[in-house]
């Protein structure tokens, strides 16, 4: 007997709405079992995209009730399942159909990032010294699974659809990996004030809440950045010792 | 930079699919900012009950000019020199410190976008208007500033302290009453808040990428984070133990309550 229903968006890019999708839970399903079990059963051509089902390869991105997840990580019982559950593509990105959203925006941006630049090697033969403490922190941000649940709900993008001036939370977390790096000597700083739009930010940390990774997004990959970004614009002072000391 | 067409769907102010309260912390945050600035208002522009024995209240300190006997330039009424259309008050001079350094803290920054511009109202919640500068622009651009306030910020810690030492010393020697205890919270919370900020994480060792190699700014650095990791709690408990010691003073200093001494 059906005890929960799935109020699933359907459409594609010149239009669609929901439907509801009756199903019966079993312990321990997710939503994407739900899906699923909904593809398998009552709608054949219900368009979604998985990989692993195991939360690490960033595919199933969506909406659940509003709020952005992964629907693989997603138990049904974290949620009412008194009334009907919505699952709706990610707002942020182009729909391609139904739950499938187009992110390739993310790619394109990804390469205006100034690649890494490694510093002279430590050792005649080529290789770096590097204490583990100092790969720790960029070590946080290479957990991104790039599901892009961050950049969906960021409003910058969402709301504002500053697509062209704000590259967004991901990739202020892959900026950072590298600008980190202590084998990185490219600088990213200017880019970001300028051409990454990191002050159109106001850090509300919706990134953070998000993230399935549980990457400290604002704390420790934008506000840092900022920070360096007022080291180069924003302290005279600063700029005025730089100046004495050559 | 590459864009993308995205048809608008999230129509207007407040649109969710959401399902949960998500304005109920942007409005406990608009209702707990909201009721502490009106009652530091209230209270920096009367200039009255600020002292009491040996406390002194941490909206009018350092007294730099006052009436009371806290005063580092004790002056019995109001000074030539002081604006007419201002009401004589020491808090008028220290103020701006303590109030830029929270107004320019990251996290306020983002509690008050919120809860006070709903830009967002919350995550994935409809906002209000469409435009939108973000922190690059004047006027939001002056939050880089933030730093230099923190400077400041670190000097008040020590000032706040120095009252707490003075609010064991009565007229009749050492005591701890529990006003003493009320005014030693102060700099405790404060000391909490301000040295786990995000600029002086970055200052202490955050801009470095080999802090490895100067073990003294690796282990403050660690210090500022653990601090940092609660920042908002700390943020909360020092504004409201602010606003609390001030109460204390006032209802003390009143006669409502008494000032029990411990011993
Ligand atoms: S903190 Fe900044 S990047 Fe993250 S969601 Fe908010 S505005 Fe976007
Ligand atoms: S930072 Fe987190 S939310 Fe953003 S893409 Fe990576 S894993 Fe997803
Ligand atoms: S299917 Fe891979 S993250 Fe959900
Ligand atoms: S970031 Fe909050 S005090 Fe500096």
């Amino acid at each position: 007997m059906a005890n929960a229903t799935f109020r699933i968006w359907r459409g594609d890019k010149s239009g669609g709405g929901y439907k509801d999708y009756p199903i019966e839970t079993s312990e321990g399903m997710v939503v994407l079992d739900a899906v699923h079990q909904i593809q398998a059963s009552q709608a054949n051509d219900l368009a979604v995209r998985w990989n692993c089902k195991a939360g690490k390869c960033g595919s199933c991105s969506a909406e659940v009730n509003g709020f952005p997840k992964l629907m693989c990580m997603t138990r049904l019982n974290t949620l009412d399942l008194t009334q009907p559950v919505t699952v709706q593509p990610m707002q942020t990105f182009p729909v391609i159909r139904d739950l499938v959203t187009d992110v390739s925006w993310n790619y394109e941006v990804k390469k205006t990032i100034q690649k890494m630049k490694t510093r002279k090697p430590d050792a005649s033969d080529g290789t770096w010294r590097v204490n583990q403490r100092d790969v720790d922190r960029p070590q946080e941000f290479r957990k991104c699974i790039e599901c892009f649940l961050c950049q969906n709900v960021c409003h910058v993008l969402r709301e504002h659809q500053m697509f062209s001036e704000f590259v967004g939370p991901r990739f202020f977390v892959y900026a950072a990996a590298l600008e980190m790096n202590p084998v990185d000597a490219a600088d990213r700083v200017a880019d970001l004030k300028d051409k990454h739009g990191i002050g159109l930010c106001n850090i509300t940390k919706c990134c953070t809440h998000v993230c399935p990774e549980e990457i400290k997004i604002t704390d420790n990959a934008i506000i840092p950045l900022k920070e360096r970004v007022v080291d180069e614009f924003f302290d005279p002072v600063r700029k005025l010792f730089k100046m004495f000391k050559g | 930079m590459p864009s993308i067409d995205v048809p608008v769907r999230n129509g207007g102010f407040g649109q969710t699919s959401r399902r949960d309260n998500w304005w109920l912390a942007p409005l406990l945050t608009f209702i707990g900012l909201g009721a502490f600035v009106l009652y530091a208002n209230v209270r920096v522009f009367q200039g009255d009950h600020y002292h009491f024995g040996p406390y002194l209240s941490p909206f009018y300190s350092p007294e730099i000019v006052g009436p009371s006997p806290h005063a580092w330039f004790q002056v019995a009424a109001r000074p030539a020199w002081w604006p007419g259309f201002l009401p004589f008050s020491a808090a008028l001079l220290v103020m701006w410190a303590p109030v830029g350094f929270r107004m320019t803290c990251y996290y306020y920054r983002g509690a008050y976008y919120k809860a006070f511009w709903a830009d967002p109202p919350n995550c994935s919640v409809g906002e209000p208007r469409k435009s939108y500068w973000g922190e690059r622009s004047w006027p939001l651009v002056i939050q880089n500033i933030h730093r230099y306030f923190l400077y400041f910020a670190l000097i008040f810690i020590g000032i706040l302290a120095h009252d707490a030492w003075k609010a064991y010393w009565f007229a009749d020697g050492f005591h701890v009453n529990v006003g003493s205890l009320v005014m030693t919270l102060n700099p405790i919370l404060l000391g909490g808040y301000t040295l786990g900020c995000h600029s002086f994480r970055h200052l202490i060792g955050g801009g470095m990428d080999e802090i490895s190699k100067s073990p003294s700014r690796a282990a403050a650095y660690d210090c500022v984070t653990c601090l940092n990791k609660k920042h908002m709690v700390w943020a909360w408990c020092s504004l409201v133990w602010v606003a609390f010691s001030d109460v204390y003073l006032v209802l003390c200093s009143t006669g409502v309550w008494q000032d029990r001494r411990i011993f």
